[in-house]
């Protein structure tokens, strides 16, 4: 098994009751790639995301992180949630969410080191968050409280980044500090794995996609994905808008 | 007033209401922050088929409390992790069902029994000092847990798939989570009554949240609060000759409404 791949799936299926979410999806990301990850709703983008972090049970096929089985590469893959299923009104500050990604390096009776809290001010620097350490997490916008997250992934010291729709909901200055920090993570050799809701904009901000519809229809440069026979089959009535995309 | 503390009751309600405080301020704001408000009160009536249980054997009710309690809890949780939304209807119908056993168990033992009343409501004037060494070992355990777990506990708390995703048994924290609601449970009984439970795990927390930007922050809020309810509420019963349980309730809910309304006026201005 290679250890140039980041992430390689093979043969994967998973389903929930009788209907697979994901059937027979292969593919691999080598390290230090941005990737990102489109398909309709429902197409099984976020189920994906959890196979890779070994979060479902598979039906049949395997996922290797760095050449090993995913179930015995804990912390090497970090996740950003989607906003919607974060209790904003829980107690804590932006930098105690931050803090949390280092809690794996953490024994019972150890407490935060010096070098703890350098990395979590490193991290919240990285993402533009310092000024705001000390808030409520619920007091941010949308767009911050996803990059304090990313922060938390970065101090975790993880690999591999897996974002959820980190550009949902958000406004475009926010898309571009979330942009800025995807392309400084990348130059730190950090692979990154983007599910991705907007097409217009998916062929700009990612040098590989992966188009998913229960089964994985392509994979490659957007050059490669962005075929209008492809993306009829896969998002069927709406075809009107790709058809612009396409000509652009 | 001062006379009222030189009274072996009074000091052991005292007692009773720090330790029961302690309780709810560190179980209670977990119960807040991970929404399983209803959970903790399907463990409560549950745990009323124990005393009926203990009752007909003749055991300590706490004892047979602790061990419903404890038992439900760990069947929620599995019950809660696989079946997300029908969860809350089993809870139901144990919640129903633990209640129900209490009752005949208590029909089938022989002479009537006055006591029970105090299991529904609490009579924190009448606990007696063998509960309080029960309380003490409690309270001892809950403390041990959140000092052993914080982070895990805080990790699972506020995203459990992130913490997951760091090698964390989320499903085993969470069920430890409701065990330890479940000794919480046992341990406020005798403070406010298994009808009462839910108020006194949820108002003092939830103010505390209000007050705090951290978890250990809210558990310590909370505690105080509680403890301030507990005996205020305590001293009310005393003089008016009142229901403790329910006049501490009384306490937190007049509180919990009025800081509601100082919330209100403060974010508007």
């Amino acid at each position: 098994m290679s250890t140039d791949y980041a992430i390689q799936v093979r043969n994967l299926t998973v389903s929930y009751g009788p209907k697979p979410a994901l059937l027979d999806v292969s593919f691999v990301i080598n390290t230090g790639e941005l990737v990102g990850i489109i398909g309709p709703n429902g197409a099984g983008k976020s189920t994906l995301m959890k196979a890779i972090l070994g979060f479902v049970k598979r039906d049949i096929g395997e996922v290797y992180i760095f050449g090993k089985p995913v179930e015995q590469t804990r912390g090497l893959v970090a996740y950003v949630p989607q906003r919607g299923t974060v209790d904003w009104d829980y107690p804590v500050t932006v930098h105690d969410v931050a803090m949390m990604g280092r809690y794996g390096h953490l024994k019972w009776w150890q407490n935060e080191s010096k070098e703890d809290h350098e990395i979590v001010d490193e991290c919240l620097k990285m993402v533009r968050m310092s000024e705001f350490r000390d808030r409520q997490i619920g007091q941010l916008s949308g767009g911050q409280q996803q990059r304090v997250f990313m922060a938390r992934a970065l101090a975790q010291g993880a690999k591999i980044l897996l974002l959820d729709e980190p550009f949902a909901g958000v406004d475009a200055a926010t898309e571009n500090a979330i942009l800025d920090v995807l392309t400084e993570a990348k130059k730190a050799g950090i692979t990154l794995v983007v599910v991705h809701h907007d097409l217009a904009t998916a062929s700009e901000y990612f040098e590989k996609l992966l188009l998913i519809k229960q089964r994985l229809y392509a994979a490659g440069p957007p050059s490669l994905v962005f075929r209008q026979e492809l993306l009829t089959e896969v998002y069927e009535g709406k075809l009107k808008v790709f058809t612009d995309l396409i000509k652009e | 007033m001062m006379e009222l503390l030189s009274f072996g009751f009074m000091q052991n309600a005292i007692m009773a209401s720090i330790l029961a405080s302690v309780a709810c301020g560190i179980i209670g704001s977990l119960v807040v922050v991970n929404r399983i408000v209803f959970i903790s009160g399907g463990i409560a009536h549950t745990a009323y088929g124990g005393i009926g249980l203990a009752f007909f054997l003749g055991i300590s009710p706490l004892l047979g409390a602790g061990v419903f309690a404890v038992t439900a809890a760990v069947i929620m949780a599995l019950i809660t992790k696989d079946n997300k939304y029908r969860a809350d209807t089993v809870i139901g119908a144990m919640w129903a069902f633990g209640m129900a056993i209490g009752i005949i168990l208590l029909d089938l033992t022989p002479g009537y029994n006055v006591d029970l009343m105090s299991y529904l409501f609490g009579s924190i004037l009448a606990v007696p000092k063998s509960d309080l060494v029960y309380m003490f070992i409690l309270d001892g355990m809950i403390i041990a847990y959140i000092l052993t777990w914080y982070r895990q506990i805080h990790a699972v708390s506020f995203d459990s798939e992130f913490a997951s995703s760091m090698g964390v048994r989320s499903d085993l924290i969470y069920m430890s989570m409701l065990v330890m609601s479940a000794l919480a449970v046992v341990l406020l009984i005798r403070v406010v009554g298994l009808i009462l439970i839910i108020s006194m795990l949820t108002i003092p927390p939830y103010m505390a949240e209000r007050r705090s930007n951290s978890l250990k922050g809210m558990m310590i809020y909370a505690t105080l609060f509680s403890l301030v309810f507990s005996l205020v509420g305590l001293v009310m019963s005393y003089f008016f000759n009142l229901t403790s349980g329910a006049s501490i309730i009384f306490v937190s809910a007049i509180c919990f409404f009025l800081s509601l309304i100082y919330d209100r006026v403060r974010t508007s201005k």
